[in-house]
């Protein structure tokens, strides 16, 4: 069975570097795997999505809309812009931070309220989290990205794989030890 | 070993393995990746063009002298690099050359999404299609070969889902492939008319039919034998969504190379199976081929021209399946557009320019500075291409003159652009006496497609240090003179306001030239960490004058304006444009 992912976030969150130790991992265990990423502009803090498909055999990397098993959004409100991207039934993990776009801090448009109430109203599976809180609390806020790789590791039940040596070859040395806690928190969580 | 490539990996990785010797680029979405992949082995020479023209022609003089060249662009950069690509397909080819159109169907980050297949047909040149990473690298090798077999640089023509998607790929080593030996050869090299002449019958007569013969047979163009119900052709990255909706529940002719196309396969598969359907991205190439020769398809009558092609589409289109009900929502997300990051030079000049929206007009160019045109700077009334936000301005500028238009035009170019083809324009608002106002935004890098070296950063792609050509000196030697020439920190809002102002007033063709690194570079970040800007809140009117720069660390919550010290790099444009002095500063550079 082919699994569909969807990752969401703002440029500059690390959804894909998420994305690349998830993907390399499950190339590791055996799976086919295809990984497909948008970042044109994304630097310069619009949306950014990546896509992941693993099973057996896997032909496209493209995720469709009501298709993904799983979608992991980094922020709020990009939960809200892709949860019809998500199966009926399907798990939506989400961390509960706020990042305000441009037209919001301009003035123009408005961040809404009750968010977390409405996703909770229509959605029976959510695992959500502060994941920035955690990484706070660790020392490292950059680390946040980890703690939800921590979390899809544990939702989707991949667990067996040496996710510890995936995160140390992507990421420099001096930021070993908050990120493999970060991940530790996000799998026990 | 197989590892997780993208496809601008795997092209990269291809080149290696077939002994390129000499690669060339300019960078361009969703392309960029390619080129930097490249100039990672050091036994090709990279480097980045001023534009797509000149890597194109240094390609070219490099496959003649003998050495397997590669060149590769965004799709609308084969528009700047039609001109020699459609006499080399004339002259042909010495080492093996390879052009790499990255075309982008969607347009996640261009301003059309023109299909390059048509190039091939027009400048009659050899097209491959790869549809994942594996064949991105397979390809490439097969590209060389071709090029040299016969004689014709090839177009390789992938999309932003290949490029930017990773798959399983082999790798294996790289073979040596000699530098061949350059002989002179003047009816094949020097496209005079006389030998061009020679060179198109010669093409039309013997080269075409060969590489005719050769679509027809090469197991690029493969037909995989199925249920016979249903026979898909399809190409790049349709096939994978196509065997995505039907497996082996239906039949496929992949055609992997493209131009020109394998006539003889399309009247085996059309004998073979009981319905065409033609999936193919953007233009109905195929489809229209396969038409032309009498058999019958179905293609854009179910399949839109525009945008990319994906499962569901393919589902719906063909199998009537609409997608499964997913969950909707009523509360609504606001947009989240990209804006200009925290600190970012450009904001400054754009504030200014906005604040003298009633007296100009604004042609933008193709950057980081074209999201000045967004809410709430909304500086910018035209965007075209690489280096119209000068050219465009002449012609502006003159009609608003013919008009009786009592507003001034400026042209916005960023560093790299300006070399790219801004430079060419500011000739032309010299020699034609144009009266508009060139702004040139020079941060020291190609910021928008991830921070590439150019002409004006003093380094190469390697990271070796270079000449560093002098954007002042050039812009004075094409005649701008010293007292229409403002050289400003963007930054220094009182510098901004002059320089707008003298500009406005000018009556001669005007220059102002912002100089500050854009603030991701590295060592910029370091150096700006602890800077900062905060509110005071006890002086803080709520007046929003700093909300209108558009800066994404500041916002205003519960009628509390407050920066976001984390993504704050004490640019102090806000401290500059507080009425009421409210926003201060803190920190110091660190050394």
């Amino acid at each position: 069975m082919t699994k569909s992912l969807l990752l969401v976030g703002v440029g500059g969150q690390g959804t894909i570097l998420v994305s690349k130790i998830l993907s390399e991992g499950l190339l590791e265990e055996g799976y086919d795997v295809k990984m497909a990423e948008i970042h044109g502009m994304s630097q310069r803090g619009g949306s950014v999505t990546t896509q992941i498909r693993f099973g057996e055999k896997v032909y496209s990397p493209t995720v469709n809309k009501g298709d993904a098993d799983v979608l992991v959004s980094f922020e709020k409100i990009e939960a809200l812009r892709y949860i019809p991207m998500l199966k009926k039934n399907g798990t939506l993990i989400i961390n509960e931070e706020e990042i305000w776009p441009l037209p919001v801090l301009a003035g123009l448009e408005e961040y809404p309220e009750g968010v977390m109430e409405e996703i909770k109203e229509k959605l029976d599976h959510i695992v959500s989290v502060d994941a920035r809180k955690i990484a706070e609390e660790i020392g490292e806020p950059r680390s946040a990205n980890i703690v939800m790789l921590g979390l899809m590791v544990k939702a989707l039940g991949i667990d067996k794989i040496d996710w510890v040596s995936k995160i140390k070859h992507f990421l420099p040395e001096r930021f070993h030890e908050a990120n493999i806690k970060a991940f530790e928190r996000g799998l026990s969580l | 070993m197989k590892k997780l490539l993208t496809g601008n990996e795997a092209i990269a990785r291809g080149a290696y393995e077939a002994g390129c010797h000499v690669a060339t680029a300019y960078p361009g979405t969703p392309s960029t990746e390619i080129l930097e992949n490249v100039s990672t082995y050091e036994e090709i020479y990279s480097e980045w063009s001023t534009n797509e023209k000149v890597a194109m022609e240094v390609a070219a003089g490099a496959s003649i002298a003998g050495a397997r060249s590669l060149v590769a662009m965004k799709h609308v950069g084969l528009n700047v690099a039609a001109d020699p690509l459609y006499t080399i397909a004339y002259e042909g080819v010495n080492g093996g050359l390879v052009v790499i159109t990255a075309d982008e169907p969607g347009m996640h980050s261009s301003q059309n999404e023109q299909d390059n297949r048509l190039t091939a047909v027009h400048a009659k040149v050899a097209l491959m299609e790869p549809s994942d990473s594996q064949e991105c690298k397979d390809y490439i090798k097969k590209a060389f070969e071709i090029s040299e077999e016969y004689d014709t640089p090839v177009l390789f023509k992938v999309t932003t889902r290949i490029c930017h998607s990773k798959s399983p790929v082999e790798l294996e080593d790289r073979v040596e492939v000699p530098i061949r030996e350059y002989v002179k050869d003047t009816k094949k090299y020097i496209m005079v008319p006389a030998h061009s002449k020679i060179k198109h019958i010669q093409m039309e007569e013997e080269r075409i039919p060969r590489l005719q013969e050769f679509s027809n047979t090469t197991e690029l163009n493969k037909i995989e034998w199925n249920d016979r119900k249903i026979g898909i052709v399809t190409s790049g990255a349709s096939y994978v969504h196509a065997k995505e909706v039907f497996g082996d529940t239906a039949s496929y002719l992949k055609v992997g190379f493209s131009w020109p196309l394998p006539d003889e396969k399309f009247r085996e598969f059309a004998a073979g199976v009981e319905k065409i359907y033609v999936i193919e991205e953007n233009e109905p190439y195929m489809e229209k081929h396969i038409k032309a020769m009498g058999i019958e398809c179905i293609g854009k009558e179910v399949f839109s021209v525009c945008g990319e092609i994906n499962p569901q589409i393919i589902r719906e289109a063909i199998l009537g399946e609409k997608p499964e009900e997913g969950y909707s929502m009523d509360v609504i997300a606001p947009s989240r557009p990209p804006a200009l990051c925290a600190g970012c030079p450009h904001r400054g000049i754009f504030y200014e320019m906005s604040k003298h929206k009633n007296k100009i007009h604004v042609t933008s160019d193709i950057g980081c500075y074209t999201l000045g045109a967004m809410e709430p700077l909304n500086v910018g009334d035209t965007v075209i291409c690489m280096g119209a936000g000068i050219s465009a301005g002449i012609g502006f500028d003159r009609v608003n003159r013919i008009a009786g238009r009592e507003k001034k035009v400026f042209g916005v170019v960023g560093d790299s652009t300006f070399f790219h083809s801004g430079m060419t324009g500011l000739v032309d608002a010299v020699y034609n006496k144009s009266n508009m106002v060139t702004v040139i935004l020079d941060n020291r890098i190609t910021a928008m497609t991830g921070h590439q070296e150019n002409p004006g950063t003093g380094k190469s792609i390697s990271g070796v240090e270079s000449p560093q050509i002098d954007l002042i000196a050039l812009v004075k030697a094409i005649g701008i003179k010293d007292e229409n020439l403002r050289v400003i920190d963007p930054y220094d809002m009182d510098a901004n306001k002059e320089a707008v102002k003298a500009a406005i007033a000018a009556e001669e063709p005007f220059v102002i030239i912002t100089k500050q690194p854009c603030a991701l570079i590295k060592d910029v970040m370091k150096r700006r960490a602890n800077l900062y800007s905060q509110v005071n809140q006890d002086k803080c009117r709520k007046c929003k004058t700093c909300l209108r720069i558009g800066c994404p660390a500041i916002s205003m919550k519960d009628n509390v304006v407050s920066i976001d010290t984390t993504m704050c790099n004490g640019c102090e444009v806000c401290v500059q444009v507080c009425p009421f002095d409210a926003i201060e500063s803190f920190g110091e550079e660190v050394k």
